[in-house]
Formats: C-alpha cells, structure tokens, sequence
C-alpha cells in the first residue's frame, strides 16, 4: 500500500488532467464528451490551491507550524508572475506606452521603479516567483524559530505578517498596482491568454507541478529530516535535549513551503487573468487551513483532496445558492475540527493501519509518540509512508 | 460696497468735487497725524520754536475741538481729517458711533456740499428713503439734494474704519464682546489701535476682557515703531506668556530688531515653540489613548478567554460586532416606542449588549469549545468558522450596509482644554474604558467568580478537586469574555461604522494587543494596548496612516521575537506552553 500510494496520487492527477485537456481540446463543442473551457480553467485553479494546501500541510501537519499567513507566499509568487504578465502587455495597454504598465502612467511615474526591471523576462519572473517568498519566509522564519516563538504565537505573527502585507500592496506607492492590481493580460510567452489552448496548457502544467510537489514532498517527509520534523512536532523539547535544533528543521521546511505556495501563486494568475492585494486577506490562509484539515493534516494526499474538495463545494455552492457558502464554510470548519480531526484521508487511514500514529492534537502525546519515532529514527527509510 | 456703487460714485459729480484739493485749512490733521511731524520739526535747525509751540498749542486745540465733537471733522474735504475724526469717534464711546462708521463705510454718510458751522452729517437708507440726523439718530427732512454731498472713503479712511470698528467694539457693554474685539486687534494689531485699547484698558472691569486687552495693548505696543525698548521688552513678555501660535506669529515679526528685544523676542520665540511642541506631544498622547482604550475595550474580553482560559477566540471581533448591532436595536426600539428618552439609549444598550453576547458566549462554550480543550490550534479554526457563520447570520438578518446608530447629544460636541480639543464622544469612551476595566478587575479580584476562576486557571485539576464545577467555570469565564466584548461593541458602534464587518476590523489590533501584552494579564493588556495606541497615533504624522499600522505590526512581530511571551509573561516552570 504504501509504495502504491507514493505513485498512486501524482499518477491520478496527471491522469485526469490529460482526460480534461483530451475532451477540451480534441472533442468539438457540440460533443457530450466536451470539457469547456470554463471547467478546465476550474481544474488549474484547484491545482494551484492544491499546491497552496500542499505547503500548509508541510508545516502544519509536519512540522506542527500552524501559519495563517500562507497566501500572502502565494500571492507574492502571484504578484511576480503578474508583474511579467503586465510587462508582456507592452505597447498593447491603453496608453499604448511600451516602457511603463498602465497604472503607473495613470498615476504619474516617470520611470520604471528599480524592483521592475527584468521581469520582462519570464525566466527572471519564475525565479522571482520562487526567490522572494522564500527569502521572505526565510528572515521571518530566522527570528521566529530562533528566538522559539511558537503554538499560537507564531500563527497570530503570521496572520500580522500577511496584514501588513495586504495593507502595503494596497498602496499606490508601492508601485503594484495599488487597490486594482493587475489585470488584462494580454500573452504568456506569446500565446494568447484567454485562448482555450493556452488555458489547457497552463492547466496540465499545473498538473505537473502539483504531481512534482507532492512527489517532492513526500521524499522530504519520508526521509531522515522528514522523521526529526515529526518528532518535532509532538515533542520539540524532547527533540531538542537528543541533540538536534528544531529551529534548523523548522526553517528549512518553513522555507521550501513558501516557495511552494510561491509557485502556486505563480501558475494560479494567468488562469484567472488578475492579481490584487485581496490574495493577502488574513482569511485566504484561514481558507487554505482548512483545506488540509478537511483532507487530513499530516497527510499529502489529503491536502491535495482537501483543496479540490472544499474548492469545488465553493463553486458549487456559491452558484447554487449564494447567501449558503459562508455558513457552509463556517460549518465545515467547526464540524471537521470536532468531529473529524484527522481529516478524511486520515480518517480513512486509522481505519487501515495498525499502528498510525497521526496527528490528533497539538498537545505532545507524550512517551509513547516519541518512542514511536525514535524506532521510526532507527529504522530509517522503512515505513515511508506513515506521515507520523 | 459694490462694484456697481464703485462705477456709480465715480460718475458722480459729488465725488470729483471731493477728489478736489482741499482748501480747507489743513493744521489740525497734520497735528493729528501723530508726533512724527513734531519731531521732523525739532530736527530740522530751520523750524523755528514759535513753529514748534504753534503746532502744540494747535494740537491743544484740536484736542479740545474733537473732545467737543469727535463728528466734526467728518464733514472735512480732507481724507486726513476725515481719518482722524474715524478715530476719534471711535475712542468717543458715543452709542451712535457704530451706527455712523458703518454709514461711512456703506456710503450713506452726507455732510453739506459747503461746510456749515454745525458740520451737519446725515444717514440716508437708499433703500427706504429716510434721512436720519447722524448724531442723535433723528429721522430729519430730506435736505436740498444740491446742497448735500456724499463722503467718500478712499483707502486710507477705509483701513482706518477697519481698526476703528475693533477699537469700537472694545466700549461694548456685553465683555464676551469686549474680549472678542479685543483678540481681534490682537490677531490684527496696529499702533492706531493703541489708544483705543488703553482707553479701554482704563475702565474695563472685566478681568477676562481685561486680559485680552492687555495681550492687545503688547501687540500694538510691539506693532508701533516709536515705542521705547522698555515698552517693547514688556511688551514681548505679556505676549510670550500666551504661549500660542499667535503669539509666535507676532513675535516672529520682530526678527528684523537688535539688542535686547530680538534677544528677548527669539527667547520667548524658543519658548513658546518648546510650549506648542508639548501641547502637540499631549494631543498625540490624547488621540493614542483614545486609540488604545478603544483597542483595550475589544481586548479586554480577549485577554479573558485567550489568558485566562488560551482559548483562541477568534469569533471574538463578532462578539464586538453583536454588541453593536444590540445597540443598534436598542435604538430602534427607542425611536419607535420613546423617542424622548433617546439620550439614555446607549445606557440601556449596555447591560443589554452584555447579556446577549455573553448568553451568545455560553452558548458557544458548551456547544463548541468545550469538545477543543487543549487543542488551541483547533480551536482557533473552529472560531474562526464559527465567525464565518455569525458575520452571514448578521448579513442575513440586518442585511450587509452600515447601520445607523446615533450618538446622544451629551455625547456630542467638544471643549478645549489648555491646547487640546477634546471631543465628548472619545472622552466618554476613555471614560467608559475605565469603568469597564475596573469593574473587570473587582470581578477577577473580589467575587466568587473571579476567586474560582483564577483558581482553575492556576491548577485545573486541583481546583476541580476542591469542589468547583470547572466546566461550569469555564462557561461563565467565556460568557464574560463574550459579554465584555459586546460591552466594546457599544462603544465602538459610536465611532465606526455598524457593519457585518465590524468585528474583521478590531481581531488582528486585539490579537495583537494581547500577545504584545502578555497573556494572562489584564495590567499587561491595558499598558500594551495603550503603547500600541499612542505609537500608532505617533507614528501617524510622519509616516502616513496606513504605512504607520505596517510599521506597528512590523515592530510587534519584531517584539514578540525577542519576547515570545509579550512584556508580561507568565513565570512558570512549564518548558512549553
């Protein structure tokens, strides 16, 4: 089971985006069988906030980080891909001004601010896209863990982290765009944005990465760090008196996750055409909590299955009854945390393993948990699949 | 007057005529016109003593002339004699006076065309018709239109008018007037004013107008260019002792001197700037503690459930939100039922507000929070779920625009108070905070409550064990929390808008609030709540309103990495929390 479940989830995604791709782009509109473009751009959407759910799961259900401030990673990743999108714009905007976006003539600049330049180039965006939540991530990870802020501490700094955020990109000074944003795209790496093959490109290339990130994700929780990250989670002190820093541990991981979420920012903006500064509202990283919890914290496949679920309840919902989502919402949040803490991947796990010891609480469970890791530490490698 | 009287007076032929030169015989405005003219005479070795005694004398007798009848000169061809008559009806304390001046500025003045020993001066009222005699007010016949003339004020005659009309109002019998006037010349002073001001200086009882007017005499004083040093170093004292803008303003004008005033003057310029500095250090102080007994009223429920019991409330802000929307249905029903009463709506709203948000809080413990202990993660999601549901409740029941809630009438308005402006409703807030604060802490200190509550935060199972009902602490702590928070909401709904989204706006500030304070410590939360305050309103001027929050939640982040558990923490033997 384990090996299998290691290939089996990247191996449906990309599977299932190929059938989307197939019927949207080699059936005709009138087939039964037509996929439209609307479902397609749907399912990159929900891989984008899979890749999102992936990097909350790996700090909060491995690592026992719980950030409510993920999205601002995420939007970051967005705002750089948004910023070579509108440079990709050119001469093509209102103003018909090659050197300056739209929004900085509307509001008076002279020239390109300094932070601006290269990312006309869409390497150096996707470099950005990664480097910047990570460096980002990575001084407020430092202090943070070094100084051993934790528990609810860190989440209230993260969700100011991610206020602040959202009120600097709010402002025009800024230089992004102000209260708007970005939006209008016109091409990404010269095919049409809006065109139904560009949209199943970006979709399957969604795929791609989220069936990457998982596959990465799940070497890194199975291997040695994997194990001490775990062991960190249900006892750090008890970690940290055998002799390793969790505070390494913990920025390493903190790090990679929001590069994650960076490129998941990054594929999500040219599939809804607009970055503005709502992607940093303190409630996109509640929302993106809450996906892992309802697939089941500490579980990769479960991230992915949470964040596809809960997004697809949402499209639903919100078509069919709009006043509904925000109690429905509020419900999954409070039904979940009492009555399924582990999620329904884990949920469904418990059922079939003999000895799991999955995530319940935040609470160290004690001796038994971390014996359970040390044997888990000495056996390295076997038992791979057991996130706990 | 208006341009079209402007064009009509200059076709007139009566204004040619007075445009004329003057025959008149010009000695007693030339005397009146002040000493400048005497001491030109003694300098100059040609001007002869009889010269000199002549003009004196001369000045005697015009001094007796006007003392007579300050309205003479009026009716004079000469723009000179016609000043010196504004200035001396307006020192004559004559009831007309006022009437008279202001005909002269209207244009309605007239005097005979040829000059008559009883220098007549009539009113006419263009719009009745009406001639008036201008120094008793009685209604007289039209005189001969040929042989009257109208006087014409040109530019010098109307800036003397101007200061005549504050000197004027210096002989009002109401003194709230009286001081007007007087800070009028003292924002506008002018050495022609002087007499007026030292005239009115000599019978003024008042000791509030009295003030004024001696503020206004240093003003002229330093306004006058002939004054002796001493006057002026005097002067630049009474004046420094304002400690106002004004003030400065009026002393900056004296850069120019030398000696001992300049000296004097950039000293009590030094003085008056450190003064306003600190009257604006005090107004930054007064707006950040407005701000932070806001923040403390919507943290103060926080601090009760997050320290006293570490449940993450983050239904919290929501709680803030019902009281409002309580005070907003309060409300209601006075405008519909007791419209009279509406002034003591906001005191019925109180206790209102805190039963419902705190039953709403029970409610929430036993159905929800008590299944989450000891998760805090958890339970932060719950309540944050649970938030979701009663923002769209309220959206759903009340719809999602801003509700109108007022203010009672003895909650508006404002007072000065030295340099500050205090307004009654952020007055009555910081008040009401207090209030709330103390009442909290007599609760935690001295009630049955309170005794167990502390009791089952220190060592649950001990306590338990003891015979208290913890779970049924652990319900009435959460309805106080809840209740407090709705207590906030009536508060808060008198100076932000009353919208579903009320509570989003307070949760982070409150978060913050008692993570920076320390949990488990109201003393903490008050002190961090008001830091927060006064550095938000400080940093406001300089940096911008919305970079000034980025900077405040920058610097906690920043604090809290260097104090993890805030600036009170809990001592305890516990590694992890």
């Amino acid at each position: 089971m384990t090996r299998l479940s290691f290939t089996v989830t990247p191996v449906i995604i990309i599977v299932v985006a190929a059938i989307l791709a197939i019927l949207n782009l080699g059936t005709p509109a009138t087939s039964a069988l037509h996929v439209s473009d609307f479902v397609v751009g749907l399912a990159g959407k929900y891989l984008c906030y899979a890749m999102l759910a992936l990097a909350v799961d790996l700090v909060w259900g491995f690592a026992g980080i719980l950030t409510l401030g993920h999205a601002a990673f995420f939007a970051l990743g967005g705002y750089a891909m948004g910023m070579y999108l509108t440079r990709e714009i050119g001469a093509r905007g209102v103003y018909a001004n090659a050197q300056l976006p739209d929004f900085m003539i509307f509001l008076g600049w002279k020239n390109l601010p300094w932070y601006w330049h290269g990312f006309a180039h869409f390497p150096f965006a996707i470099v950005m896209a990664l480097i910047v939540p990570g460096v980002l991530a990575a001084i407020f990870g430092f202090f943070a863990f070094r100084s051993r802020v934790g528990g609810v501490y860190l989440s209230i700094i993260t969700q100011a982290l991610t206020y602040a955020l959202l009120l600097a990109f709010f402002r025009n000074d800024m230089g992004f765009g102000g209260n708007n944003g970005m939006t209008d795209f016109k091409d990404i790496l010269g095919a049409p944005i809006g065109r139904s093959s560009t949209g199943t490109a970006l979709m399957v290339i969604s795929a791609i990465c989220t069936a990457l990130a998982y596959i990465g994700a799940r070497w890194l929780t199975g291997s040695r760090f994997g194990k001490v990250m775990v062991a960190m989670r249900d006892a750090e002190s008890r970690t940290r008196f055998l002799g390793y820093r969790p505070e390494y541990y913990k920025l390493v991981v903190w790090t990679l996750s929001a590069m994650l979420a960076g490129i998941g920012g990054a594929l999500y903006v040219p599939q809804v055409g607009i970055i503005n500064p709502s992607e940093f509202a303190p409630a996109n990283s509640i929302e993106a909590v809450i996906w892992v919890a309802v697939g089941g914290r500490g579980t990769l496949s479960g991230a992915i299955l949470g964040a596809v679920l809960v997004n697809l309840g949402k499209t639903i919902l919100t078509g069919a009854l709009p006043g509904a989502w925000l109690y429905a919402l509020g419900g999954l949040f409070i039904l979940v945390t009492i009555f399924l803490p582990r999620g329904i991947v884990g949920s469904l796990r418990r059922k079939n393993a003999r000895d799991a010891i999955l995530p319940t609480s935040d609470e160290p469970q004690g001796i038994a948990a971390i014996d359970s890791v040390q044997a888990d530490l000495r056996e390295s490698g076997a038992e791979m699949e057991k996130p706990a | 007057m208006t341009p079209a009287a402007c064009l009509s007076d200059r076709k007139s032929p009566d204004a040619v005529l007075s445009l004329r030169p003057s025959h008149h015989p010009r000695h007693l405005p030339r005397v009146m016109a002040g000493k400048g003219g005497t001491r030109r005479g003694f300098a100059s070795l040609c001007c002869a003593l009889a010269l000199t005694l002549f003009l004196v004398f001369g000045g005697a007798k015009a001094r007796a002339d006007t003392a007579a009848d300050p309205y003479a000169g009026l009716a004079s061809q000469s723009f000179d004699s016609i000043v010196s008559a504004v200035q001396a009806v307006a020192l004559s304390g004559d009831a007309r006076a006022h009437q008279v001046l202001d005909a002269l500025g209207n244009n309605a003045l007239y005097t005979w065309r040829y000059d008559r020993p009883d220098h007549a001066l009539f009113i006419h009222d263009p719009q009745t018709g009406k001639w008036l005699n201008a120094r008793t007010g009685d209604p007289v016949h039209a005189p001969p239109f040929m042989q009257v003339r109208r006087i014409v004020a040109n530019d010098m005659v109307k800036n003397a008018l101007q200061t005549a009309t504050g000197v004027l109002d210096l002989s009002s019998p109401d003194p709230a007037l009286r001081k007007a006037a007087a800070s009028a010349i003292f924002a506008n002073p002018a050495a022609a004013t002087l007499p007026g001001v030292r005239h009115a200086l000599s019978i003024e009882k008042n000791p509030a107008a009295r003030a004024a007017l001696l503020q206004a005499e240093a003003a002229d004083i330093l306004s006058t260019p002939s004054a002796s040093s001493d006057e002026r170093l005097a002067a630049i004292h009474a004046v420094a002792a304002r400690d106002d803008m004004p003030a400065r303003n009026l002393l900056s004008s004296l850069q120019g001197e030398h000696g001992p005033v300049a000296t004097a003057a950039a000293a009590a310029i030094a003085h008056i700037d450190f003064t306003l500095r600190l009257w604006s250090w005090l107004e930054t102080v007064y707006y950040g503690l407005s701000l932070g007994s806001v923040l403390l009223l919507a943290a103060a429920g926080l601090a009760i459930t997050f320290g006293v019991m570490g449940v993450i409330n983050m239904a919290h802000g929501e709680m803030v939100m019902i009281g409002a929307y309580v005070t907003f249905s309060v409300q209601q029903v006075f405008r519909a039922y007791i419209p009279d009463m509406f002034g003591s709506s906001l005191i019925v709203a109180i206790p209102a507000a805190f039963l419902v948000a705190g039953a709403i809080g029970i409610l929430i413990e036993r159905c929800m929070i008590r299944f989450l202990y000891g998760r805090p993660l958890e339970t932060l999601l719950a309540t944050w779920g649970l938030s979701l549901i009663l923002q769209q409740a309220i959206r759903s029941i009340f719809g999602a625009e801003n509700q109108n809630v007022g203010t009672p009438d003895w909650m508006s308005g404002y007072f000065a108070l030295g340099g500050l402006t205090i307004t009654l409703n952020r007055l009555a807030i910081i008040v009401f905070t207090i209030i709330v604060l103390a009442a909290l802490m007599a609760v935690m200190r001295y009630t049955p409550l309170g005794l167990r509550m502390r009791a089952v935060t220190q060592n649950r199972r001990m306590a338990a064990s003891m015979g208290i009902r913890t779970p049924w602490i652990d319900a009435m702590t959460f309805g106080l929390g809840s209740g407090i928070a709705g207590i906030a909401g009536v508060a808060l709904s008198q100076i932000d808008n009353v919208s579903p989204n009320l509570g989003q706006n307070y949760i982070i500030d409150s978060f913050m609030v008692v993570v920076f304070g320390g949990v488990g410590n109201l003393w903490g939360t008050t002190l961090a709540a008001l830091v927060l305050g006064i550095v938000n309103k400080a940093l406001e001027p300089v940096a911008g309103a919305v970079l000034g929050k980025i900077v405040v939640l920058v610097l906690i982040i920043l604090f809290i990495q260097r104090r993890p558990r805030g600036l009170f923490p809990v001592k305890g033997r516990a590694v992890e929390a």
